[in-house]
């Protein structure tokens, strides 16, 4: 390497155009190429004004000496860089006169293909279906509806499976054996071997993969449970224990021995995992909280399940998996946490350190349903009853895209296993594929008769899954 | 007549007489005999009326005891899952019901080429032509009749300018036009007034859908675009057929219901 390296791939015609090489975006670009943390890749490189985005990763796989060609996100003045490079500093209004900084993501290697028709909509529940959940190795598929069944349904053949009814127990009080009245949150365990139901009943219960109940009801909320979270694989496996929210909150369970809720008397609440105690109020919103997310959210949702969902030998090999994991996707960053509000802001706060917050994000007209960060932490897309979809930052809570199709609120969004797109199911009865490179459409999938309450992208991509007021479970794919 | 409140003034200054409650318990003590004695006494009619409302007194006051223990009663009482469910996010915001999505575009736009309807009023009164038109005489000795006028409500678009008199055949009057339709949701069971966009089909005949003629039973198309509907496909639905369920020359306004 000279200081000057050409893209391998770059015509003819990049050399003779950087040869006569006029004025502004016409010039040369001296860049530096280097990762996230600031640690640079190579020398300074001379780029042509034409390179883009193609011919910069086949460079930096050269540089970096992969033997395996990796995917590459570039970003260049605060932008990513999608298609030449000159023409996107011009229109950063960016100087070519000093050394650029192009920072470069490694992608996910591997890739969802986006789902595009509707293989199958397979009728059943006979009310609204209010939740849709893949297991977490992608093999199980779980609805929850209005008709206070839950439902399990066989993912290849896209048939039925079971209805989760569980038997009467011979005890003095005769318990039921299902819940009474609409289910209205469902969570697998990170191991994929149960499945956590919470209802308008006040009832949450246990279910195993067969359809059998684990149990009986857990009784102790006043009202109806809202929220589930199951504790982490990589803290214990099998998880054995459980957080539910009830009535006006929502819950999630940290990476790192915390608890956080959120509730409508607009505080986020920070508890510790081993003995119940509030470790932190987090206050900013100022109206109800609606939602919570998590940078570490998709690994501690998947645990030891990447994208091949092979399961572990054992537990101890899972948790080490799950570990894994985790660490791969904190990638030693503090955990983050991201609250939509109806105030219609959204707060990024590291919870861990400080109680106060990171960064305000603003920008949507309407409440905020729905925060849901990438499953490689990059990225958060939130879903407002304004009808759009935004994407912003994972790290910084920088503003980068709306997306905007929808012509109803959207309700639910959900990630694809690789970060590459979104899916948001709306009260227009739509789904909607949202490429999250190009920040556009990528494709519509009208089908549903009525509104969609539940959207969810398989871990192993192959399918998605959404259910809504129409009383009919879809199934998307390629 | 006391002019003032004496009795309630000398309460309050010297108290009650002694032995008020005394008299009082006594008094209504006796009042179960002294009724009693009243029942035995009566006869007739009088005796009839009097153990009906007796009857009906002790009905009352034994639903009204039930009443009272069943407070205290200490079963739970299990709550049933009521239609309509909706999932967390959306409970405790304000719900504007709303009616469904259009279920079948395809059946909508087949049943439009053919014409039919199944519609709210199936079968309207049949308007005859001499009840539809007033003769209008004209020429010098007003024994020209070849000009109409139109009795009954009608539609007429908004880019609409009259032909000069020789070529006008039919007049609709200016008083009789209508823009505006109160339509009912069927499902939503509530109402909205809404622009006409045209007349679809009149049952007398295509010459009165063409005149945009409004009677009873004929289908209208309103401006639905703030009810918010959306077809299948997500895009916002903005025209939709009514049918006029009222007589709108005879009530001074457009009633109908829409068609889902």
């Amino acid at each position: 390497m000279d200081g000057t390296a050409k893209p391998s791939s770059s015509s003819a015609a990049t050399a003779t155009a950087s040869a006569s090489a006029a004025a502004g975006d016409r010039a040369n670009v001296i860049a530096q190429l280097e990762d996230a943390d600031g640690n640079p890749a190579g020398p300074q490189l001379d780029l042509p004004h034409d390179a883009d985005h193609t011919q910069l990763e086949t460079l930096l796989n050269a540089l970096l000496q992969n033997e395996d060609k990796v995917p590459f996100a570039f970003y260049a003045a605060d932008a990513e860089v999608i298609g030449p490079l000159g023409a996107h500093l011009a229109k950063r209004g960016a100087s070519t006169e000093t050394v650029l900084k192009i920072v470069y993501q490694p992608q996910a290697l591997f890739r969802v293909r986006p789902v595009t028709r509707c293989s199958s909509a397979i009728p059943g529940h006979a009310e609204a279906v209010l939740s849709v959940a893949f297991s977490p190795d992608g093999k199980n598929l779980a609805s929850g509806s209005g008709d206070t069944t839950i439902r399990l349904w066989n993912h290849d053949t896209e048939t039925p499976k079971a209805t989760l009814k569980g038997a009467f127990y011979l005890t003095l009080v005769p318990i039921r054996p299902r819940h009474s009245n609409w289910v209205l949150c469902i969570a697998w365990s990170p191991d994929a071997r149960l499945l956590a139901s919470g209802s308008m009943d006040k009832d949450v219960r246990l279910w195993s993969t067969t359809g059998e109940a684990r149990g009986g009801p857990m009784r102790g909320h006043r009202k109806h449970v809202t929220a589930l979270a199951w504790e982490p694989a990589h803290v214990r496996y099998p998880p054995e224990r459980l957080a539910s929210a009830s009535a006006d909150g929502t819950a999630r369970w940290g990476g790192e021995g915390l608890i956080y809720t959120a509730s409508r008397d607009t505080t986020i609440i920070c508890w510790d995992a081993k003995d119940g105690k509030v470790v932190r109020q987090l206050k900013g919103h100022g109206h109800w909280v609606n939602t919570l997310a998590l940078s570490n959210e998709y690994a501690t949702r998947t645990g030891a399940f990447d994208h091949k969902a092979i399961a572990p030998a054992n537990d101890e090999e899972g948790k080490r998996m799950a570990r894994e994991r985790y660490d791969v996707a904190m990638a030693g960053q503090p955990e983050r946490l991201v609250s939509g509000s109806d105030d219609f802001t959204m707060f990024l706060w590291t919870p861990e350190t400080s109680k106060s917050p990171t960064r305000r994000m603003t920008g949507h007209v309407q409440l905020i349903n729905h925060v849901v960060f990438s499953p490689d932490t990059k990225l958060i897309a939130s879903a407002s009853f304004d009808k759009a979809v935004k994407l912003w930052d994972g790290k910084t809570g920088e503003f980068i895209a709306t997306m905007r199709g929808h012509v109803g609120p959207v309700y639910q969004i959900a990630w694809s296993a690789d970060s590459r797109m979104v899916v948001s199911g709306s009260k227009d009865s739509t789904l909607k594929v949202w490429s999250a490179r190009t920040r556009k459409l990528e494709l519509d999938l009208p089908g549903h008769a009525d509104e969609v309450f539940a959207v969810d992208w398989s871990p192993i991509g192959t399918r998605a899954a959404s259910g809504g007021k129409d009383k009919m479970l879809r199934l998307w794919r390629h | 007549m006391p002019q003032n409140e004496h009795i309630e003034l000398f309460q309050k200054r010297y108290g009650r007489r002694l032995d008020y409650y005394e008299k009082k318990r006594k008094k209504e003590a006796r009042e179960p005999h002294k009724r009693s004695a009243v029942a035995k006494k009566l006869i007739g009619l009088k005796a009839k009326l009097y153990a009906k409302k007796r009857h009906a007194e002790k009905v009352t006051m034994k639903k009204t005891i039930q009443q009272h223990s069943e407070r205290t009663n200490k079963h739970k009482v299990e709550e049933e899952a009521a239609p309509g469910a909706i999932p967390a996010y959306l409970m405790d915001r304000e719900q504007t019901s709303r009616a469904k999505v259009l279920s079948n575009t395809i059946k909508q736009k087949r049943k439009e080429k053919a014409g039919k309807w199944e519609v709210p009023l199936p079968k309207v009164r049949p308007v005859a032509e001499d009840e539809m038109f007033r003769v209008m005489r004209s020429g010098k000795r007003q024994k020209k009749s070849w000009k109409r006028m139109i009795t009954k409500a009608t539609f007429v678009g908004p880019g609409f300018t009259r032909k000069p008199p020789k070529y006008e055949r039919f007049i609709r009057p200016s008083g009789l036009r209508f823009t505006k339709a109160h339509i009912t949701h069927p499902e939503l069971k509530c109402t909205f007034q809404l622009d006409i966009l045209g007349v679809k089909k009149n049952p007398n005949g295509p010459m009165y859908s063409s005149l945009g003629v409004l009677t009873k039973g004929t289908v209208i198309e309103v401006n639905v675009s703030e009810l918010g509907l959306v077809t299948p496909g997500g895009k916002v639905v903005w025209g939709k057929y009514a049918q006029v369920t009222n007589n709108p020359e005879n009530d001074g306004c457009v009633n109908g219901v829409l068609l889902v």
